[in-house]
C-alpha cells in the first residue's frame, strides 16, 4: 500500500505495508541508510529521525503514521542547528564507531532547534534517550554546547 | 633526515616485529587453513589512479598524489584507520590531505597480526603494536624509492633531497616533484633491502591530534556498514535459534512464514532455522511466524544462580596452579592478620550498536563476504568449511564495524557460518543475502564473557606488610575447545581465566594464583579486556580492603608494593596526582577510589569519585585516568578511547548481567540489559604518559581499572564494600 509524504523536502511515496516500521521503508525502500537499526524497540535511539521537526524513533512508527507529514533523516538534515551540531561533531572528534552517531546528531540538532542554549541537565533529558556503546557522551555533551555557541555566533 | 634507525626491509617485513607482544596471544599461533597457500589477490587498481606506485602489500600512490594506505586492521570505533595511515604516512612525509585509507582483503600471507601469530585479525589491542614497524619500514621504503626515482631524474646525489607534504625538492629548493609525478619512476627501481627511519624528534603526525579519517563520514550517514550493504537482487535472512543453548531443531512448520508477504524461502541450517525474504520487515515477520518444535535434550538447562553456587564450592576444592612463588599456603597460617574475600561475576553481553550482520554470495566455486570483519583468516577458513570450498576461494570486503567489543572475532565464526550455511541452504546461486541479527538475538544469543567466582586471602604481618596472596578464579574457559586451544591453554591453564591475577605486579614474597576451569554449555568469549574485565575487580578491590585493613592510605599501600615496576608505579601516581588524591578524603557522602592495571602491556591508573544519596543510591561523578601505551600514536585517540573505555566500563560495573533461569536467557534488548546512557556518564579527564616505548593498545585497557576504581570510592563513602557485581542489583 502506497504512503506518501514529504521525506527530506521531496515528496516521495513508498510502497510498503502500512505497519513497516518507517526506519526499513526509509532504509530499504528510499534507499536512506544513514538511519541506523540498533534495538527495534525505540530504546537505544540507533533511528532518529524528525517528523515535523520533532525528534521520533522510526523503529517503531508505522509507515502509514507519516502520511501527509514532514520527515527528516540524517540526509536531508540542513537547517543551521542540524548544521553546527556536524560541524562541533568533526571538530570535537566526536565518533568512534559511528554507528549510533546519525541518531545522536538527529537528536542533538532537535534539541538545538527547540532550545538554543541547553543546560546539561537538559542535554541529558534530550539525550539519554541515544545509547552510544563506545561511551562517546563526553563529547556529545561538549559537541552540543559548542554548536549552541557557534549557531549564537552565526545569529 | 637525521640519525635514525637502520632497519632491513623484507625480513621483517614477513616477520613482523614482535616488539611488542600480548602474553596470552603471541604463541605462534598457525592457523590450520592457512598452511595452504593462499591465492595471490592484488587489490583492484583505481583506472583513474594509474599508474599505480606500490611498494609492498600497505601503500599505493597514485598518479594523482594520491596515497592509499592498506589497512589490514578492522576500524570498529577504536581508531586503528587513522593509526595505520599516521604511521604511513609520517615515514613517507606524505600530505596528509591527500591519505586515505582502504581495507586489506583477507591474505594471512600479506597481512597477519604477528601479535597473534599467523592469523589475520583485529585484538587484543594490537594494532599500534603489530603494525609499528610494518608501516613504518612501508612508509619509509616508499619514500626512499619515490627519492631516488626523483635523484635520477635530476641527476643530483639522492642525500641532497628532502621531502615535506608529499613533495620532494632538490637542494636548492629550485627543482620540486610531487609524488604523483614520481610514481612511473619509482615503480620502476628495485626496492631497497634498508631503509633508515625517522629521528622520533622530526615526527609530524605522530603525537599531534591528528584528525580521524573515518569521522567525516561518520557525521553525515555515509559511513558504510555492514547494515547499509545494497545490491541488485539481495535478500535479508532471519535466522531463528533455538532457546536453549545446545538445542537443536526437531521439526517445524513454516506455512505460516511463508505465506508472509515478501517471505521467498525457509531454510533449516545446522543453527536453526532462516527465513529469507526481499527485507528485513517481511524476514521478521515471517520468523515470528515459524512453528519450531525444539530437541532440547543435550541443551545447558541450568540457571545461573545454580552456576554459581556450584563455582562457590569449587572455589575451596583443589584447583590447577597459575603462578607459585613461596608458599602462600603456610605464610598466611604464620601470618599476624588475615583476611579473604569472594567476588562474584555475571555473564556479560558485548552489545555493540550494530547487532551482527554479514552478506554473502556464494556460488558453487566461490564465497564473497562482506562484514566488519575482526577475524578473517579464521572467518575464511571457517565460511570456506561451511561452504564446501577451499579458503582460497573465499573472499572478504571488511567494512566498518559498528562496535564489537571482541563479539566479531569468535573462534567458531558463528555469524559468518550461519550466513554462508543459508546462503548453502538457498542454493548456492549467486544471490546476495545478507544475514541480519536483531537486537534480541544479539542480547541472548550467547557468545559471552563468562560468569566467574573468585576467591582471596591475604596474610599480614604486625606492620600491616602483605605477606601472602591466595587467589582462586572459577570459572569457564574461552579458549578451551577452540583450534587455539593448543596454543594458548597451558597444562590445563587458559591464560585468558588469569591475566591480570597471575601476572599481578605488586611485590608479595607468597603468592599463589589457581584456576578451576568450569564445564558449562553457555558459549562464552573474550569480551572487552578479556580476563582483566573480571581479574583487576577482584584484585584492586581486594587490595583496597588489605590496605584498609592494615590502617594504610590505598594509594600509598600500592605505590610501596610498585617501587620497582616504574610504568605501573607511574600512571598510578600521575592519576593521583592529577585527582588530588593527597588534599585527602572527600567530605561527607563523597568518596574518591582508585586501582590500577596493566593490560596488553599497557598501563592504566584510574580514580573515580562517588556521591552517594541516602536513599542508597550513587552516582560517578568524575573519573581521572592516567596511561602509559609507549609512543603514543594519536594522543585524541587515545582520548578518546579511556572515555569510551570508561563508559563502557561504567555500564557493565552498575547494570551488566546476562542471567539464566532453567538455561533460558532473562534478558533480550536494552530495556533488560541496561547499559551506560548520556545522563550518567562522569566528567572525564585522561593524562598520557610521555614515552618513547614501542606503542601499545589502548581500546581495551581503559576498561580494566574503572569497575575497581568506583567500588573503592563507594567503599570510601559507605564504609561498605560490594562483592558481586553488578553494583546496581536488579537494575534491569
Amino acid at each position: 500500500m502506497p504512503t506518501t509524504f514529504l521525506l527530506n523536502e521531496k515528496t516521495t511515496t513508498l510502497d510498503a505495508e502500512p505497519d513497516m516500521p518507517l526506519l526499513w521503508a526509509i532504509r530499504e525502500k528510499a534507499r536512506l541508510t544513514g538511519t541506523k537499526f540498533g534495538c527495534g524497540i525505540a530504546m537505544c535511539g540507533a533511528c532518529t529521525v524528525h517528523l515535523d521537526g520533532q525528534p521520533i524513533r522510526s523503529c517503531v512508527t508505522p509507515l502509514a503514521s507519516v502520511a501527509g507529514r514532514k520527515i527528516t533523516t540524517i540526509e536531508g538534515l540542513q537547517s543551521a542547528a542540524g548544521k553546527a551540531v556536524q560541524a562541533a561533531w568533526i571538530e570535537l572528534q566526536v565518533p568512534q564507531c559511528g554507528f549510533c552517531q546519525s541518531g545522536q546528531i538527529m537528536s542533538a540538532a532537535a534539541l538545538l532547534e527547540n532550545n538554543p542554549a541547553p543546560s546539561d541537565a537538559e542535554i541529558n533529558s534530550a539525550m539519554s534517550g541515544n545509547i552510544c556503546r563506545c561511551a562517546t557522551y563526553s563529547r556529545i555533551r561538549a559537541a552540543i554546547h559548542q554548536a549552541s555557541q557557534s549557531a549564537k555566533g552565526d545569529a | 633526515m637525521s640519525a635514525g634507525t637502520l632497519r632491513a626491509t623484507r625480513r621483517t617485513f614477513l616477520k613482523g616485529t614482535g616488539s611488542a607482544v600480548l602474553a596470552a596471544l603471541t604463541i605462534g599461533f598457525q592457523w590450520g587453513g592457512s598452511t595452504r597457500r593462499a591465492a595471490a589477490r592484488s587489490l583492484s587498481p583505481n583506472p583513474a589512479t594509474e599508474p599505480l606506485f606500490a611498494p609492498n602489500a600497505f601503500l599505493r600512490i597514485g598518479a594523482d598524489d594520491s596515497v592509499t594506505v592498506i589497512a589490514k586492521h578492522l576500524e570498529m570505533g577504536q581508531g586503528a584507520y587513522t593509526g595505520i595511515a599516521t604511521i604511513v604516512a609520517e615515514e613517507l612525509d606524505a600530505d596528509w590531505t591527500t591519505v586515505r585509507v582502504q581495507s586489506a582483503p583477507a591474505d594471512v600471507k600479506l597481512y597477519a597480526n604477528s601479535v597473534l601469530g599467523n592469523l589475520q585479525g583485529t585484538g587484543g589491542s594490537s594494532a599500534m603494536a603489530n603494525s609499528w614497524m610494518q608501516l613504518r619500514e612501508a612508509g619509509a621504503t616508499a619514500r626512499a624509492m619515490l627519492l631516488t626515482a626523483a635523484a635520477k631524474q635530476w641527476q643530483v646525489p639522492v642525500h641532497e633531497l628532502t621531502v615535506d607534504n608529499g613533495i620532494v625538492y632538490d637542494a636548492a629548493k629550485k627543482r620540486r616533484a610531487t609524488f604523483g609525478s614520481l610514481v612511473k619512476a619509482a615503480a620502476a627501481l628495485p626496492v631497497p633491502n634498508t631503509v633508515e627511519l625517522k629521528d622520533p624528534k622530526n615526527y609530524k603526525l605522530i603525537g599531534h591530534r591528528v584528525a580521524r579519517v573515518d569521522v567525516p563520514a561518520k557525521c553525515d550517514g555515509t559511513a558504510q556498514f555492514t547494515l547499509d550493504v545494497d545490491m541488485p537482487g539481495m535478500l535479508v535472512a532471519l535466522l531463528k535459534r533455538p532457546p536453549f543453548f545446545g538445542a537443536t531443531v526437531k521439526s517445524f512448520d513454516a506455512t505460516a512464514a511463508a505465506a508472509v508477504t515478501g517471505v521467498v524461502k525457509v531454510v533449516q541450517v545446522p543453527r536453526g532455522v532462516a527465513v529469507i525474504a526481499k527485507g528485513f520487515w517481511a524476514a521478521k515477520r515471517g520468523r515470528d511466524a515459524l512453528t519450531i518444535e525444539w530437541d532440547d535434550s543435550q541443551a545447558e538447562k541450568r540457571s545461573s544462580a545454580d552456576l554459581m553456587s556450584e563455582y562457590r564450592h569449587l572455589a575451596d576444592q583443589p584447583a590447577l596452579s597459575a603462578r607459585r612463588e613461596g608458599d602462600a599456603a603456610t605464610a598466611i597460617r604464620a601470618a599476624s592478620r588475615t583476611l579473604s574475600a569472594s567476588f562474584e561475576f555475571p555473564y556479560l553481553a558485548h552489545a555493540p550498536m550494530e547487532s551482527l550482520d554479514a552478506v554473502v554470495k556464494l556460488t558453487p566455486t566461490s564465497c564473497e563476504i562482506w562484514a566488519g570483519d575482526q577475524f578473517q583468516t579464521v572467518d575464511q577458513a571457517n565460511a570456506a568449511h561451511a561452504a564446501g570450498l577451499e579458503a582460497q576461494q573465499v573472499s572478504i570486503h571488511t567494512l566498518y564495524a559498528g562496535g564489537s567489543f571482541g563479539r566479531r572475532a569468535n573462534p567458531g565464526s558463528d555469524y559468518i557460518v550461519e550466513a554462508v550455511s543459508i546462503a548453502k541452504a538457498y542454493g548456492a546461486d549467486g544471490t546476495p543475502i545478507k544475514l541480519q541479527w536483531t537486537r534480541e538475538d544479539d542480547v541472548q544469543g550467547g557468545l559471552y564473557r563468562p560468569m566467574y567466582f573468585h576467591k582471596l586471602e591475604a596474610g599480614l604481618d604486625a606492620k600491616g606488610a602483605l605477606t601472602a596472596w591466595r587467589h582462586v578464579v572459577v570459572g569457564q574457559s574461552i579458549i578451551a575447545g577452540t583450534p587455539f586451544a593448543a596454543a594458548l591453554v597451558k597444562g590445563g591453564i587458559d591464560g585468558t581465566s588469569v591475566e591480570g591475577a597471575a601476572n599481578i605486579a605488586y611485590s608479595i614474597p607468597n603468592i599463589d594464583v589457581e584456576l578451576s576451569t568450569t564445564q558449562v554449555g553457555i558459549p562464552v568469549l573474550w569480551w572487552r579486556v578479556v580476563g582483566s574485565s573480571h581479574t583487576t575487580f577482584a584484585v584492586e578491590s581486594f587490595l583496597d580492603e588489605v590496605a584498609h585493613a592494615a590502617g594504610k592510605d590505598p594509594f600509598t599501600y600500592r605505590r610501596e608494593l610498585l617501587e620497582h615496576h616504574h610504568r605501573m608505579r607511574g600512571v598510578l601516581e600521575l592519576a593521583a596526582e592529577k585527582a588530588g588524591w593527597a588534599d585527602g578524603p572527600l567530605p561527607q557522602s563523597r568518596g574518591r577510589g582508585i586501582a590500577v592495571a596493566e593490560a596488553f602491556k599497557t598501563f592504566v591508573a584510574q580514580v573515580a569519585e562517588v556521591t552517594v544519596d541516602p536513599s542508597g543510591g550513587f552516582r560517578v561523578d568524575r573519573v581521572v585516568c592516567a596511561v602509559d601505551c609507549g609512543t603514543p600514536i594519536n594522543p585524541d585517540v587515545i582520548t578518546a578511547q579511556m572515555e569510551g573505555g570508561i563508559g563502557f566500563g561504567l555500564g557493565a560495573a552498575l547494570y551488566g548481567a546476562i542471567t539464566l533461569k532453567d538455561g533460558r536467557v532473562e534478558q533480550d534488548n536494552f530495556n533488560s540489559y541496561r547499559v551506560l546512557r548520556m545522563n550518567e556518564m562522569p566528567k572525564v579527564e585522561v593524562h598520557i604518559v610521555p614515552s618513547t616505548e614501542a606503542p601499545t593498545g589502548v581500546g581495551e585497557p581503559g576498561v580494566a581499572p574503572l569497575g575497581p576504581a568506583v567500588a573503592n570510592a563507594l567503599f570510601a563513602a559507605t564504609g561498605k564494600r560490594d562483592y558481586v557485581l553488578p553494583l546496581i542489583k536488579g537494575s534491569a
